[in-house]
């Protein structure tokens, strides 16, 4: 049987025009539009054709970027609003925890609250009286739970609103990105608590941004996408399918602000080269190319374009072009250059920086002892990097080619952006490869 | 309809909510104030203060002795017009200071306003208790026959009041002004109803608009409970007014259902208005 249905759901939410934000009373009846205002001028779908069902006794994850429809499909399993059109249908009582401590009232005590938030639940006062400890304890509030509830810290608030919310005892339990309510040992109670619901068959309806809580904790994801379901199924797949939309997505977004940049300044660079005293005299005071120097600069291009990297491009292990890699996988940097007269005098750089701008490393051919020969015309350059030892974030590159006292032909500064991606959450911006070993004693869980 | 009576149906289901709601609200307007509780006497007692001064000492005059003691009078119309009034600015707003509430919980809206009015009323019982105490002090001519009627006069006062408030509340949803619309009007509507003054002197026939002054505030409804109030309280002989009030509880009880219409129509605009 299933426990939550929801056939062909849409939602459309009403947007006013301007001319309603002004609207009073007055106006209306002065224009005769009292009922025309009450009509919407403009509609914006949050859910479109959603239909999914849940067991009973299923845990079922909702995942999908903000404003997807998320919080409007608990709202409409709630009750709390109710479809365009489509059905909703929900067997038996619900407890939804959207809003902890939506109802509290700030002058009386945690105690009367817990009253009220009980009977507003729809448990009746003899069975609110009968978990009371139960919920206070959960709360650990047993010490202020006669003070106002507006001398409350914010945790203290959201733990108590949690512990009544959950102990109404329901049959399908609604969870709304709350899990971030208390310190790491509240979290661990919730989460027990849940799987103590899960144990005694009872549905949870679970929307989250937490996609590791998905997989550890649903029998079965939804991935809604601007209110049209993307995938359902088995969470592992969904939560992959999510991920890589969201690589994707992040993907285009790094290379438009690429395109961005380097046409912005590339535009700088050619009309600081229609004066020709510009770029030496800025060579001349500043001497960019120290080293100092660079790690100072903003980002930018200049040199004198003796020598041009006229394209640079970012590989994955694919061998295609790419701003997001996974930690571990190989990258390439690829430079077009293009030599406008031979020289012998030419060192090819690159640096590597993270998003707050520390080094994270740097080199050039004049550091790794390549000898300079000769440069002409069109050439090409890689500089591959067979593990990216990074932890996740987004990094920035320079790509240069200088003379071999530092003065520049083409300096690219912090120009290129890529994200490293991980599934572990680790913490720093070097990622060794590394190994644990544990002497027979001590024992680990089989991991996932 | 049918969704209309489904609605007044689920009512008495709400009624613990209700109640602790009420208690709640009594609770909270007096925390940590230093008299508390004692304010639900002290208010109507000052409110009584305040128009005895200006009756008597600013503007003396005006009143026929004959008729009894003026502090008494004002108290008899003052005291459910004070009910009345805070529940309407009250349940003006109620759904918008609730607005987490209606949006983020599976909440029964209608008892917002609801509660506001039974405050209310709550207080005006208190304030009674000061009427009496006045009552006794001022020997008021005071019959079993006339006070059978008391409770009724209530009763229709909450069913006008519940109608006005559900519709109030409701449309304050959408036009925010209402409540400072709402404000003014209530002065206006004090003035035209007889609290301060006695009826007699509106329909005196040696004004030339009493005609039209008697009319218009014979259809303002809280006329025909004042002048109940006073009958049944202050002045003597028997409730001839019942006829007036009969047919004002007919008109309060269509009310009541049109404002819960109202309000159950505009109930699912509310979690994305408010």
């Amino acid at each position: 049987m299933n426990a939550i249905e929801l056939v062909n759901v849409t939602k459309v939410y009403r947007r006013y025009g301007r001319r309603k934000q002004f609207a009073t009373l007055k106006s209306a009846l002065l224009k005769g539009s009292l009922i025309q205002d009450l009509q919407p001028d403009e509609t914006f779908p949050a859910l479109q054709g959603v239909s999914f069902e849940v067991a009973a006794g299923k845990t079922y994850g909702i995942i999908g970027r903000n404003g997807s429809g998320k919080s409007t499909a608990l709202k409409l399993v709630a009750g709390i609003t109710k479809p365009t059109s489509g059905t909703v249908t929900v067997r038996g009582r619900i407890s939804a925890l959207i809003e902890l401590g939506a109802g509290f009232h700030p002058e009386i005590s945690g105690r009367e609250n817990v009253f009220i938030n009980g009977i507003m639940l729809g448990l009746s006062k003899r069975e609110v009286a009968r978990r009371f400890d139960e919920i206070v304890a959960f709360a650990e509030l047993q010490q202020f739970i006669d003070a106002p509830v507006k001398t409350y810290s914010s945790g203290m608030y959201m733990r108590l609103g949690f512990a009544v919310a959950i102990h109404v005892d329901p049959d399908v339990l609604l969870v709304d990105e709350v899990l971030a309510v208390g310190d790491e040992g509240f979290t661990h109670k919730c989460l027990d608590k849940f799987g103590e619901f899960k144990r005694r068959g009872k549905t949870i309806l679970l929307v989250t941004h937490s996609l590791g809580l998905v997989e550890r904790l649903c029998d079965e994801a939804l991935w809604l996408d601007r209110g049209n379901v993307r995938s359902a199924g088995d969470p592992k797949r969904v939560v992959g399918a999510y991920l890589t939309d969201v690589e994707h997505s992040e993907e285009k977004e790094l290379a438009a602000e690429d395109a961005k940049m380097t046409d912005e300044t590339s535009a700088a660079a050619s009309s600081g080269q229609a004066a020709p005293g510009g770029v030496e005299g800025a060579s001349g005071a500043g001497a960019p190319g120290s080293a100092e120097d660079m790690a100072r600069a903003d980002e930018g291009r200049w040199g004198s374009r003796e020598i041009e990297i006229t394209d640079v491009t970012l590989k994955g292990q694919d061998g295609q072009g790419s701003h997001v890699f996974q930690s571990g996988e190989r990258i390439a940097v690829h430079l077009h250059v293009r030599a406008h007269q031979p020289t012998n005098d030419f060192v090819f750089g690159i640096g590597l920086y993270s998003a707050e701008g520390v080094t994270c490393y740097g080199t050039n051919t004049d550091m790794e002892n390549f000898q300079a020969e000769e440069i002409t015309g069109d050439g090409e350059v890689t500089f591959t990097i067979d593990s990216l030892d990074l932890v996740e974030g987004t990094y920035k590159l320079d790509v240069a080619v200088h003379k071999r006292d530092g003065y520049p032909y083409d300096y690219h500064r912090l120009l290129y952006t890529f994200r490293v991606k991980s599934r572990s959450s680790e913490v720093g911006i070097y990622r060794p490869k590394h190994r644990w070993q544990f002497s027979a004693n001590i024992k680990f869980a089989p991991r996932a | 309809m049918s969704g209309l009576l489904d609605s007044l149906r689920q009512l008495p289901r709400y009624r613990g909510l209700i109640q602790s709601l009420v208690a709640r609200e009594l609770k909270a307007r007096y925390r940590g104030s230093v008299l508390g509780f004692f304010w639900s006497f002290i208010n109507p007692l000052l409110l009584l203060l305040v128009y005895t001064f200006v009756f008597t000492v600013v503007l003396p005059g005006g009143w026929d002795e004959k008729l009894g003691p003026r502090a008494l009078f004002l108290f008899c119309g003052l005291l459910p017009w004070t009910w009345f009034s805070s529940s309407l600015i009250e349940s003006s707003n109620v759904l918008i200071s609730s607005g987490n509430l209606i949006k983020k919980v599976m909440f029964p809206a209608e008892i917002l306003p609801i509660v506001s009015v039974l405050s209310n009323l709550v207080h005006f019982l208190f304030g009674l208790i000061i009427l009496v105490a006045f009552l006794i002090y001022y020997h008021a001519p005071l019959q079993l026959s006339e006070l059978v009627w008391f409770p009724a006069v209530v009763f229709v006062q909450l069913l006008l009041t519940l109608g006005l408030a559900l519709i109030l509340s409701a449309m304050t949803v959408h036009f925010r002004d209402i409540k400072d619309i709402l404000a003014n009007v209530l002065t206006l509507w004090f003035f035209a109803t007889p609290i301060i003054y006695p009826m007699s002197q509106v329909t005196d026939p040696a004004s030339p608009t009493a005609h039209w002054a008697k009319l218009l505030i014979n259809l303002n409804p809280f006329t025909h409970l004042a002048i109940s109030y006073q009958e049944i309280l202050f002045y003597p002989g028997p409730f001839g007014h019942w006829k007036w009030l009969v047919a004002l509880g007919v008109a309060s009880a269509i009310l009541f259902l049109f404002g819960y219409f109202l309000f159950d129509r505009l109930r699912d605009s509310f979690a994305e208005e408010v």
